[in-house]
């Protein structure tokens, strides 16, 4: 039983922590929070499915074109919904048009694909005991994706870009950084990374058109707690949210475990309004 | 001799308030008259759509408090629905509790809804825009998951029976005068709220959050207000809409209906109660006239969102607000009437300073100021100049409580200040303006300006709900107040121009206006003379002077060294955070470091 709850907790939690890390990657080279990172998840889910079982393609052709439509709903977010409005004085403007542009693609989804869950095909045929696909492929996206951004921050001269916009952005366009390539190209990644976790996780969450708000509540989570941009805070805290969730989910059963898990959550962020692992910053006026 | 009220009050401004008045009147009249009438000619179908318009609208109304005025994003509010929904159809069906009256029912949804309205909100009180929005996201998935699972009160997926109001309220017209007349009040009190105090607060918090704070407004506790009230309304409009559903399930309540209402408000503006009402009945009807389209309405009205944050901003209130089209006079000028500010100030008793005592303050390992001494006393005007980074509004915003000094002492005639706290400044009579000014561009000047004697309102928020007695007596005093600070600082012309059509330099005016709301003690000018012409700045000078004069001192942060020259009792000259020189004007002058480090030889 113990195992059980580990296994799925730890593999949500590697779906909520890369749904958090979409979040991020988004944030770092914008500034804005996008509604549209759960969605990107949803999509993962549901154009897994639609290749794979419906369309019957080979598992790596579904899996690269899932991959590939969640960069186009990255860089269209990057061109619909962020760069219009981030000159615009109004700051929370983004919330407003993210927002807009995830319920269009929801609502899209609803309308084409059906308001049914539908189940995920499998992808491999061999299990080895308790240890299943569901569980492990989770993992192993959110291993792959943690050790892919690092090796593109850290040892690729685009990636310090990355880092460069991240830190300062008028200091990284005024050294000739091309700043709207880099966050179209950020845009793009955190696209793929979305839709990986919706892949990935597709077994476990189904491809269903309701799992947009609820990915992007719960993949908000670690970041709110891990502290904003902050990828191994986002892990860590990932994480512990699912663990958190199946123990709940255990010992109290599945109503009172998203309940115990929103109480949380607004307890910890009035404690610790920056987050469990992020510093306070001092406002400007 | 002409009396003085006279003067303050010129005629045109008073026919503009009147035919105002009645303008902003009118269409609630017609609309009200229409839905009383609409029973002659509406048919039975027909009167279900128009039940279900009143049912939103008593919970858009609350919404529109929290999104429309203050501003905070929330996309979940549906979950309140729900809420109100299942408490008043469970406690009618008596699935946990004896079977109870459906009024009783609904009263008891009401302070849930308001209990959890408080709680869903709480994050808005401290965090980001996107935290509370996410938050109300959360807590609508999650109410919804709680209806579907909790079987043995919520029925699950099976559902619950809606309650059946008793007699006269069982019959169809019945049942929507009972809604409609719940609307109508809905309408009143958050009118009333619109035009009070709370209201003009709500939106200094929406736009100028920093002003809000130092004309004294504590966010937390009025946003908590709100939260209570909208979530109240909205679950009182959760408890009628299972009655006119006659049956619930959680299926009844989507997100959809959550963007439906977030999306009325939008198009119809922001601050504006008349803009979301129709957004509300426009949203409700439309896709009866295009039936087709029922399945994609949700996806239109996000297509919608995002076309009016991208292109019109100001929703369907803006529209309609046609008096704001006309064009100002050009070429006005600000014509202070510094005779004036006796009756506005009336002489605080007794003399008084405000002191720094060793104030030092780091970011990082920049030492902004660096033990600084200062002393201001009241009725005298006290310049502080210094070079770019030299601490000047550093100093400013240390006594004003927006930065906290790491060691020394801020006192007022001797008692500390507290450490931050930014609002109680107001409450000592500490007032400031900004170097950029932070103004409500969608409100009126007169509004503006109202703002800043928010905290010397009497009435509480419910009797300003309720348009009671004290609330009215405020609002008279607030805007004789604020027609007599305009028409000291000169703009009292402009009085009820949206602010964000005024030009620079009247906007500077704007904000002393709103600081001598408070009857200052001291005044805190954060560079008033920036961007303003040397006419100006001479008016400018002879109003801080009668400011001054009137008993209140003045710190003036100011980089045009004729005018502190000019004005000043006494200069402090700041360098890198430290104290360079102090001393009369003359003094300062003379001051070899001084003129060699900032003045120039």
């Amino acid at each position: 039983m113990v195992q059980s709850i580990v296994l799925s907790g730890v593999a949500i939690g590697c779906i909520y922590a890369l749904i958090g890390i979409t979040y991020n990657v988004m944030f770092s080279a914008s500034r804005v929070f996008s509604f549209t990172a759960g969605t990107l998840g949803m999509l993962g889910g549901v154009l897994g499915s639609l290749f794979i079982a419906r369309l019957g393609l080979p598992v790596a052709v579904g899996f690269l074109l899932a991959l590939a439509g969640g960069v186009i709903l990255g860089i269209v977010t990057e061109i619909v919904a962020v760069r219009p409005v981030l000159k615009s004085l109004d700051q929370h403007l983004y919330v407003l048009s993210t927002l807009a542009l995830a319920l269009m693609v929801q609502q899209f989804t609803a309308i084409e694909w059906g308001t049914e869950a539908r189940p995920f095909p499998r992808l491999f045929d061999f299990a080895r005991g308790g240890f299943d696909q569901q569980f492990w492929l989770p993992m192993l996206a959110c291993a792959a994706v943690i050790v892919g951004l690092e090796l593109l921050y850290r040892h690729t001269l685009i990636g310090r870009a990355f880092l460069a916009i991240a830190e300062d952005t008028y200091a990284a366009r005024a050294l000739g950084l091309p700043e709207r390539s880099l966050r179209m190209a950020s845009y793009a990644i955190a696209g793929a990374i979305g839709a990986l976790a919706g892949f990935a996780g597709g077994e476990m969450l189904l491809a269903f058109f309701g799992n947009g708000p609820m990915l992007t509540f719960y993949g908000f989570v670690p970041v709110a707690l891990g502290g904003m941009g902050n990828n191994r805070g986002a892990v860590v805290a990932g994480l512990l949210l699912g663990l958190f969730q199946q123990t709940a989910n255990f010992l109290v059963g599945g109503i009172f475990a998203s309940v115990a898990v929103f109480t949380v959550f607004i307890i910890v962020l009035l404690a610790r309004p920056e987050g469990l692992a992020g510093a306070a910053v001092q406002r400007r006026v | 001799m002409d009396t003085p009220m006279a003067q303050v009050r010129p005629s045109r401004a008073d026919v503009l308030g009147a035919t105002s008045a009645l303008g902003v009147a009118l269409p609630f009249l017609a609309l009200l008259v229409i839905g009383v009438a609409f029973p002659l000619f509406g048919g039975g179908y027909w009167g279900v759509i128009a039940t279900r318009a009143c049912v939103y609208w008593v919970l858009v109304s609350g919404l529109n408090l929290v999104v429309g005025f203050a501003g905070q994003i929330a996309i979940g509010w549906v979950a309140l629905l729900t809420l109100g929904a299942y408490t008043t159809s469970v406690l009618v069906a008596g699935n946990v509790t004896p079977e109870l009256s459906p009024y009783l029912a609904l009263a008891i949804a009401a302070v849930v809804g308001a209990v959890f309205g408080l709680i869903v909100g709480l994050p808005a009180l401290r965090l980001r825009t996107f935290y509370f929005a996410i938050t109300t996201l959360g807590f609508a998935t999650i109410v919804t998951q709680v209806a579907l699972a909790w079987q043995s009160v919520t029925g699950g997926g099976v559902g619950v029976a809606g309650p059946i109001f008793p007699k006269p309220f069982d019959s169809q017209w019945g049942f929507y005068y009972f809604c409609f007349g719940l609307a109508a009040i809905c309408t009143w009190m958050t009118a009333n709220i619109a035009a009070s105090r709370f209201g003009r607060a709500l939106t200094a918090i929406r736009d100028a959050e920093v002003a809000a704070e130092a004309c004294g407004i504590a966010k937390p506790a009025l946003l908590a207000l709100v939260f209570l009230f909208s979530g109240a309304v909205a679950a009182i409009a959760g408890g009628l809409f299972a009655s006119l559903q006659s049956y619930i399930t959680p299926d009844a309540f989507t997100l959809d209906l959550s963007v439906l209402f977030f999306i009325a408000i939008l198009i119809g503006g922001r601050s504006s109660i008349l803009g979301p009402l129709l957004g509300t009945i426009l949203l409700t009807v439309l896709p009866e006239f295009a039936a087709p389209l029922v399945a994609w309405s949700t996806f239109l009205y996000a297509v919608l969102l995002l076309v009016i944050v991208l292109a019109m901003p100001g929703g369907i209130a803006e529209l309609l607000d046609f008096k704001n089209r006309r064009p100002l006079e050009s070429g006005r000028a600000i014509v202070p009437r510094p005779e004036l500010l006796g009756r506005l100030l009336a002489a605080p008793a007794g003399a008084g300073a405000l002191t720094l005592e060793q104030v030092a303050l780091a970011f990082g390992g920049v030492h902004a100021i660096d033990g600084l001494d200062l002393e201001i006393r009241s009725g005298q005007i006290h310049g502080l100049i210094g070079p770019n980074g030299s601490g000047k509004t550093t100093t400013l915003n240390v006594i004003s409580g927006y930065y906290a000094q790491q060691s020394g002492t801020v006192r007022l005639n001797g008692t500390a200040l507290p450490v931050l706290e930014r609002h109680r400044r107001a409450h000592m009579r500490i007032a400031r303006t900004f170097q950029t000014p932070r103004i409500v561009g969608s409100a009126s000047v007169l509004q503006n300006v109202m703002i800043g004697g928010t905290i010397d309102g009497q009435g509480t928020f419910v009797e300003s709900l309720l348009s009671l007695p004290r609330h009215r007596r405020d609002e008279a005093m607030l805007r004789d107040t604020a027609m007599l600070a305009l028409a000291a600082v000169g703009l009292e012309r402009l009085a009820p121009v949206r602010a964000d059509r005024l030009q620079h330099s009247e906007l500077r005016f704007t904000e002393i206006a709103r600081a001598l709301m408070l009857r200052p003690v001291f005044l805190l000018l954060d560079e008033p003379a920036a961007g303003l012409s040397a006419e100006e700045i001479r008016r400018l000078g002879a109003l801080v002077v009668a400011i001054a004069r009137a008993g209140t001192g003045v710190l003036l942060v100011e980089h045009h060294a004729d005018l502190i020259f000019d004005i000043c009792h006494h200069v402090t000259v700041l360098n890198l955070g430290k104290n360079l020189a102090a001393g009369t004007p003359a003094e300062i002058r003379s001051h070899r470091e001084v003129v060699n480090a900032y003045l120039g030889g």
